[in-house]
């Protein structure tokens, strides 16, 4: 079958199986290697998207539910050189250990951000409750999220 | 994991889906958010052949009042029960239950139907509405019936649904923006309720539904009727496991689940 989807402001079209899911789309047809798969069953978030601006886990999606969608990977948030907040926020904070998680925490932000943009630290921990880091480093994390809804918050 | 494959077809209308499921015959399965079948499809513990993709039916996204009730579409997805001004103001204990749903992900994704049709006992959805009495309505090829929530939830994983019935709406009594406790003891986030509680004060009484301990979605009977006849909450808590068969399994033994029903259940008693 045909799927059609605008990724990170690009068109992309492919022929797919029904069975492939988004996230392989995503690594496989569009090369967007960024999206990791972690625990491949919905559970640990690495492989965390936006889906017309919402947070979703990309192995427990097929490609053909994105069809006519908005999607955003991690490739889609920096312009040129220029960090998104969350990413310089993770970057200063040095929210990562191995990096794996990463991307998919960098994404389930964004959306969290999205949705509480003043979020308490409460809220920072239950918001990423989906998403696993195997390195334990979520002291650092919480602290790049606080901060770059600071940092957001100036902008605005 | 990849799933076995299948052949997909998406639905515009309850009708179409109906009717496409009927042309499929028995393999074929309706895909909502798709956050409980597509784990066990990848795990190959599901292999439906056709998939017929209702979640672009968008007039089955709703939560408004009628009358008494609450009509809440299926489709409706957990994050939208959570920020749900109606729902806040008039059956406040489904939204704090959808709210503690898996993680922000899943509640993305997943609605209150599909929960509701893969009628897993772990789930807490089927729980809250089991003790909200809820009305499930449901089309098929030959029309639409209502279902009550005590008739619905069958056995494990097995509901009322008629392999061709579409689950559309839900109705649940109006109980108000308080009232009620739910108690959800887990390791992680995203996982199943080792044990759940919900207790809602509805119309004068005390409805009170345990998660994960049984085939099914229960309610304590025995805690209601003692707090019918007056009893205390720790008292009335105490038979919090009564008529149960909790599962033994690597988070917990059936003695252990017991013990967690009389505590959770006492707490979200005294939460109400």
């Amino acid at each position: 079958m045909q799927v059609a989807m605008n990724v990170n402001g690009a068109a992309q079209r492919h022929d797919v199986e029904p069975r492939t899911l988004l996230v392989q789309y995503l690594r496989e047809a569009c090369g967007l290697t960024g999206t990791k798969v972690g625990c491949d069953t919905s559970s640990c978030g690495a492989c965390t998207i936006l889906v017309d601006g919402e947070s979703v886990k990309s192995c427990t999606m097929f490609a053909a539910q994105a069809d006519g969608a908005d999607v955003t990977t991690i490739e889609g948030l920096a312009i040129g050189d220029e960090l998104h907040p969350v990413q310089q926020a993770f970057h200063e904070h040095h929210a990562l250990q191995c990096g794996y998680c990463t991307a998919g925490m960098v994404m389930a932000t964004v959306s969290l951000l999205d949705e509480i943009p003043n979020p308490s630290e409460r809220d920072v921990r239950l918001g990423l409750e989906g998403n696993l880091c195997r390195c334990t480093g979520y002291h650092n994390i919480v602290q790049a999220v606080l901060a770059a809804a600071e940092a957001t918050g100036r902008a605005r | 994991m990849i799933p076995a494959a299948f052949e997909y077809a998406r639905a515009g209308s309850a009708e179409e889906a109906v009717a496409l499921v009927r042309e499929h015959g028995e393999d074929a399965k309706f895909l909502a958010g798709g956050m409980s079948l597509i784990p066990l499809m990848k795990l190959r513990l599901a292999t439906p052949s056709v998939l017929v993709d209702v979640g672009r039916v968008r007039d089955l996204s709703y939560v408004r009042t009628d009358g008494d009730h609450v009509a809440i579409g299926a489709l409706t997805r957990h994050r939208d029960l959570e920020t749900s001004d109606v729902l806040a103001k008039e059956c406040a204990v489904l939204q704090a239950v959808a709210a503690q749903v898996g993680d922000n992900q899943v509640r993305h994704r997943g609605t209150i139907g599909g929960s509701v049709a893969h009628g897993d006992p772990a789930s807490d959805l089927p729980a809250a509405l089991l003790a909200l009495d809820a009305t499930f309505t449901v089309q098929g090829g030959n029309g639409t019936r209502s279902i009550p929530a005590a008739e619905f939830f069958r056995g494990f994983l097995e509901t009322a649904l008629e392999p061709d019935e579409l689950l559309t709406e839900i109705r649940v009594p109006k109980a108000g923006p308080s009232g009620f406790g739910f108690e959800k003891f887990n390791r992680r986030a995203q996982d199943w309720a080792i044990v759940g509680a919900v207790a809602a004060n509805v119309g004068g009484a005390t409805r009170v539904a345990l998660v994960n301990m049984g085939p099914t979605p229960l309610r304590a009977q025995g805690v209601e009727e003692a707090l019918a006849q007056g009893a205390s909450v720790a008292d009335a808590a105490e038979r919090a496991a009564e008529g149960t068969e909790p599962p033994q399994d690597l988070n917990a033994s059936p003695e252990f689940r017991e013990h967690l029903a009389r505590v959770l259940v006492r707490r979200a008693l005294e939460a109400c």
